[in-house]
C-alpha cells in the first residue's frame, strides 16, 4: 500500500513539472495560435543555464533558487527576443511557416546548447538543504519532490491571480477570445505577444531549470518534452491553463502506474490515452469547440495544368533522371536515390497538407510501416524484394486506414496530434515488440537481389517505382480525386452541400497518401539495407513536413523541390561542417522570413511576374 | 390552409431548441412545384435554424420533413441533396481556389458519382454543361477566374449556377441577394422565377429586402419568434394586422 501511495506522490511530482512547460505552451498557443515547437528549446536552455548557475551559486539556498529564477528570466527575454525578431515578421504568413519557423529555431538552439556546453550529460548539484529524504509510510521520498509538488498548484495559482486579477492578463484574455477584437479596442498586439512569449518561455525554464537536481541534462530533452507537453496542452483542451494542470496530473499519474501495470507498452500509453480523450471529447477536458484550430493556409489560386513545354516538364525531368547514371558516381548514386525517395515521401504528405489541408505530425509512421513491411518479409518469410516491395505499401496502406478512420473526424491542430499520437503507436509497437521487430537493433540485412544491387540499377528501379508514384499522385491531383479533396478543404460546408462526403474521402486520401509514403519505406529498406524504429520517429515527421514547407505547398512540384534542397542540404551540410542543425535551422528561417510560399511558390511568382511585363 | 396537390415539400410541426431558447416551434408549411414561397420575418425569427432543419445541418427536435413522401429528417445535407434539394447559403460558400467553371463542374462530378477519379483531369469533365449555366446566371464571361476573387454579387450568382447544377427539385435560398445592388437583386430574383418556370422547380427563399419579396415571391409565410403568423399570397399577407405589428411595432 505505501509503496502504491510514494509512486503516486511521484506521479504528482513529474505532474508539476510537466504543468509548468505545458502552461507555458498554452498560454503561447492561446493568445498567438503559434504552434511553439521550440518551447522545448526553451526548457532545455532553462536547464543547461539552471545547471551552470547552480554549479556556480548552488551552495546555498539563496544562490540555489535565485540561480533558477535567473535561468528562467533568461530564457524568457530569449522567447522574448524570437518573437520581436522571427515571429513579429511572420503572423500574416500562413500557420504553418510560424510552426517551420519555430523548428528553425529549435536546430539552431540545439547546436549552440552542444557549443556552450558540450555533448555529454551534465549532472547538476542537488538543492542545498532539500538533499535528503522523508520517510512517507515507511517509504523514502524525496524532500526536493515535495516541494516539487507543492509548486504546482502555486504557480497555477499565481497564473490564475494574473490573468484575472491584472490589467495585462485580462488583456491577454481578450485576445485570447478574440484577436481582432481586442486589436480593435487598441490593444496593441504586438507589445502583448512579447509578453506572452516571454511568460510562456519563462515557465518552460522554469520548468528546466527546477529539473537540474532530479536528473542530467543532455542535448536530447528539448523533443521529449515538447512532445508530451503538447499531448498534455491537447488532453487539456488548447489555451486552457486549469486544462493544462488536470491533464498534467492525469498523465504524471498515468506514467507512474503505467509502468508497474502494463510494462509492455510504457512508451506508448500517454499517446492511447489521447487518442481516447480526443475520440470522447473532441476539444480536449476542458477546451472549448470555438477554438479555431490552425489551418494549413489560405486556399491559394487554382491549379493549373501547365500548357505547352510546362506541360512536359515532369516527364522530362524523369528522363533527365534516368540520363544520371551515365554521368554519375556511386556516391551520387546513393544521394539522389534518397532524393526521389524523400521526394515521394514530401509528395505523399503534400496530397494531404496542400490538397487537404490536413497537416500530419505523424506521416513517418507510414514511411516507416513500409520499409518494416518490406524488412520483415524479407526477415521472417525470406521472401523475394519485389514481393517484399509490394508488402510495403500494403501494410502502411492498411495502417492509414485504420489510424485515418479516427484522424479524420477531428480537424487542424487536433487532427495534427492524433496523426501523432498513432505515429508513436507505431514507433512503440516497433521499439518494444522485440520478438518480431528486433526492437532498437532494427532488421538488418535486407539487401536487393544481385540483379538489382548495382547503385544504377538500384536508382533505376527506384526512378521506376516512386517516379511512377509520383505522376499517378500528380494526375490524381489533378482528376477528381484532387479536387473534391481541395472542395472539402475550402469549404467543407458547401462541399456537404453538394453531396460530398468530406470525411470518407479525406479518409481514402489519408490512406492513398500512406501507401504511397509505404512504398517509399520499403524502398528506403532496400537502399539502406537495414531499418530501425528512427524511421518512425518524430524527427522524421518533422522532416517531411519542412520538405513540404519549404518547397512551398501551393504548388504541386514544391514537395519535389523541398525534399532535394533539404536532403542535399542536410548530407552536404553534414559532411562540410560539424555545425549543419545550426547551418539548417538558420537557412529554414531565411527561407520562411524570404520565401512565405516556398522555394517553388516563389519561384512560379517569380515566372507570372515575368510573363505579365 | 391551402394544401396543393402535387405538392413536393411537406414541413409538419417542426421544433428545434437551442439550450433553452426555442429558435423554431411547431412550423407547419408545404411547398410545390412552381412556386416561389417567400419566408420572412424580424431578425431572430428563426428562419436560418429553419433552413438549417430542411437541408440536414440541424436536426430538428420534433416534426417531419418530407419530399415527395420521403422522410428527409436525421438524414446529413449530402443524402437530402441527393434526394433533390439544392441550397444557396446567407454568406457564400464557393469553393476559393477552384475556378468558377471548375466550381459547378464539382457539382456535375459529384452528381455523376465521379469523385474518386485519379486519373483523367477534371479540367475537362462538364465544362459545356457548367459554361451554360454558368451563361444562364449572366456568369459566363467570368467562367475562367479563380471564385476567390469575385465580388459577393457574382459569388451568389455562383451559389445559384452549383446549385442548379445539382437539378434539384427544391432551391432553399437563404437572403439570395444580400449584398447585391437594387438592379441586380431584381435581375437575380427575376432569373429565379424564370428558372422556376422552366425547370418546374419551387423555391424558398429569405430576404429582408421587402420589394423583392413582394416582387418575386408567389406565397409568403411569415415567422415571429419561431411561430408562422400568417401564410398566402402578397396582398393578403401584405394587409395582415399581425405581419404589420410585427414589422412596425403593435399600439399596444
Amino acid at each position: 500500500m505505501s509503496f502504491y501511495f510514494v509512486q503516486f506522490l511521484s506521479g504528482l511530482a513529474a505532474a508539476a513539472t510537466l504543468f509548468l512547460v505545458s502552461s507555458g505552451l498554452t498560454i503561447v498557443f492561446g493568445v498567438t495560435r503559434i504552434v511553439n515547437f521550440a518551447h522545448g528549446s526553451f526548457y532545455m536552455l532553462g536547464a543547461y543555464m539552471g545547471w551552470s548557475l547552480i554549479e556556480r551559486w548552488g551552495t546555498t539556498p539563496l544562490g540555489f533558487w535565485g540561480g533558477v529564477a535567473l535561468a528562467s528570466l533568461a530564457v524568457g527575454l530569449l522567447g522574448a527576443l524570437m518573437e520581436v525578431g522571427l515571429l513579429r515578421r511572420l503572423y500574416r504568413s500562413p500557420e504553418l511557416f510560424q510552426l517551420l519557423a519555430t523548428f528553425g529555431v529549435v536546430l539552431v538552439v540545439q547546436d549552440v546548447a552542444s557549443a556552450a556546453w558540450g555533448a555529454e550529460d551534465l549532472l547538476g548539484r542537488r538543492a542545498p538543504g532539500l538533499k535528503g529524504s522523508v520517510d512517507i509510510l515507511d517509504q523514502p521520498f524525496p524532500l526536493y519532490d515535495l516541494v516539487l509538488i507543492g509548486l504546482g498548484p502555486v504557480v497555477l495559482g499565481l497564473l490564475w491571480l494574473l490573468f484575472n486579477r491584472t490589467r495585462w492578463g485580462t488583456l491577454v484574455r481578450a485576445a485570447t477570445q478574440d484577436r481582432e477584437m481586442a486589436a480593435a479596442l487598441g490593444v496593441d498586439p504586438a507589445r502583448l505577444f512579447t509578453g506572452v512569449l516571454f511568460l510562456g518561455s519563462a515557465l518552460a525554464g522554469l520548468g528546466g531549470a527546477l529539473q537540474v537536481p532530479r536528473e542530467a541534462v543532455t542535448l536530447h530533452m528539448d523533443m521529449a518534452i515538447v512532445v508530451e507537453a503538447f499531448v498534455v496542452v491537447v488532453v487539456g483542451g488548447m489555451g486552457s491553463l486549469t486544462g493544462a494542470f488536470v491533464a498534467s496530473l492525469l498523465i504524471g499519474q498515468l506514467q507512474a502506474f503505467g509502468i508497474l501495470v502494463f510494462p509492455q507498452i510504457t512508451l506508448v500509453l500517454v499517446f492511447l490515452f489521447m487518442a481516447v480523450v480526443l475520440v470522447i471529447r473532441p476539444y480536449g477536458l476542458l477546451g472549448r469547440a470555438e477554438d479555431a484550430p490552425p489551418t494549413a493556409a489560405s486556399p491559394g489560386p487554382p491549379l493549373v495544368l501547365a500548357a505547352g513545354l510546362g506541360r512536359w516538364a515532369p516527364a522530362l525531368l524523369l528522363a533527365v533522371l534516368a540520363l544520371v547514371p551515365l554521368v554519375a558516381g556511386d556516391y551520387a548514386l546513393i544521394v539522389l536515390t534518397e532524393v526521389v525517395i524523400l521526394a515521394l515521401v514530401a509528395a505523399s504528405l503534400h496530397l494531404l497538407i496542400g490538397l487537404g489541408g490536413l497537416v500530419s505530425f505523424g506521416h513517418a509512421a507510414y514511411f516507416g510501416l513500409g520499409a518494416y513491411g518490406a524488412a520483415l518479409m524479407v526477415k521472417h518469410l525470406a521472401a523475394p524484394m519485389p514481393l517484399a516491395l509490394a508488402a510495403a505499401p500494403l501494410l502502411a496502406g492498411v495502417g492509414a486506414l485504420i489510424a485515418g478512420w479516427f484522424c479524420v473526424r477531428r480537424s487542424g491542430l487536433y487532427f495534427a496530434m492524433l496523426t501523432l499520437a498513432f505515429a508513436q503507436i507505431a514507433w512503440s509497437v516497433v521499439f518494444q515488440w522485440y520478438g518480431v521487430t528486433g526492437g532498437d537493433n532494427g532488421i538488418l540485412g535486407v539487401w536487393p537481389p544481385g540483379w538489382a544491387s548495382g547503385k544504377a540499377a538500384y536508382y533505376w528501379l527506384t526512378l521506376a517505382l516512386a517516379g511512377g508514384a509520383l505522376l499517378l499522385l500528380r494526375r490524381a491531383a489533378f482528376a477528381p480525386f484532387g479536387y473534391t479533396l481541395r472542395a472539402g478543404r475550402d469549404s467543407a460546408l458547401r462541399a456537404e452541400a453538394v453531396g460530398i462526403d468530406v470525411r470518407r474521402h479525406q479518409w481514402l486520401a489519408f490512406a492513398l497518401a500512406g501507401s504511397a509514403a509505404g512504398l517509399a519505406g520499403g524502398l528506403y529498406a532496400f537502399a539502406k539495407g537495414s531499418v530501425f524504429p528512427t524511421l518512425m520517429a518524430v524527427p522524421v515527421s518533422v522532416d517531411a513536413l519542412v520538405m513540404v514547407l519549404m518547397g512551398g505547398i501551393q504548388t504541386l512540384s514544391g514537395p519535389v523541390v523541398g525534399a532535394a534542397v533539404f536532403h542535399l542540404l542536410e548530407t552536404q551540410a553534414m559532411s562540410l561542417t560539424d555545425w549543419w542543425r545550426l547551418g539548417l535551422g538558420l537557412i529554414i528561417v531565411v527561407l520562411v522570413l524570404a520565401f512565405p510560399k516556398g522555394i517553388a511558390g516563389f519561384a512560379r511568382d517569380l515566372w507570372l511576374r515575368r510573363a505579365e511585363r | 390552409m391551402s394544401r396543393p396537390q402535387n405538392s413536393k415539400l411537406v414541413v409538419e410541426n417542426l421544433q428545434r431548441a437551442f439550450g433553452g431558447v426555442k429558435a423554431v416551434r411547431g412550423v407547419s408549411f408545404s411547398l410545390a412545384a412552381g412556386e416561389v414561397l417567400a419566408l420572412i420575418g424580424p431578425n431572430g425569427a428563426g428562419k436560418s435554424t429553419c433552413f438549417n432543419l430542411l437541408n440536414g445541418q440541424l436536426r430538428p427536435d420534433a416534426g417531419t420533413v418530407r419530399l415527395d413522401g420521403v422522410d428527409l429528417v436525421g438524414l446529413p445535407p449530402r443524402k437530402i441533396w441527393r434526394l433533390g434539394v439544392g441550397r444557396t447559403f446567407q454568406i457564400t460558400a464557393t469553393f476559393a481556389s477552384m475556378t468558377v467553371a471548375e466550381n459547378v463542374q464539382m457539382v456535375f462530378l459529384s452528381r455523376a458519382r465521379r469523385l474518386l477519379g485519379l486519373w483523367t483531369p477534371a479540367a475537362g469533365a462538364f465544362r459545356d454543361e457548367a459554361q451554360s449555366l454558368l451563361e444562364r446566371v449572366g456568369m459566363g464571361a467570368q467562367a475562367d477566374r479563380p471564385c476567390g476573387v469575385l465580388a459577393y454579387g457574382d459569388l451568389k450568382r455562383v451559389e445559384l449556377a452549383m446549385a442548379l447544377a445539382g437539378d434539384p427539385k427544391i432551391l432553399l435560398m437563404d437572403e439570395p441577394t444580400a449584398g447585391m445592388a437594387p438592379g441586380e437583386r431584381q435581375d437575380l430574383m427575376a432569373l429565379t422565377s424564370s428558372l422556376v418556370r422552366e425547370r418546374g422547380l419551387a423555391v424558398l427563399f429569405t430576404e429582408h429586402d421587402m420589394d423583392v419579396v413582394f416582387g418575386h415571391a408567389t406565397r409568403i409565410i411569415v415567422l415571429d419568434r419561431g411561430q408562422l403568423i400568417a401564410e398566402g399570397p402578397p396582398d393578403a399577407v401584405r394587409a395582415d394586422p399581425r405581419v404589420q405589428a410585427v414589422y412596425l411595432g403593435s399600439p399596444a
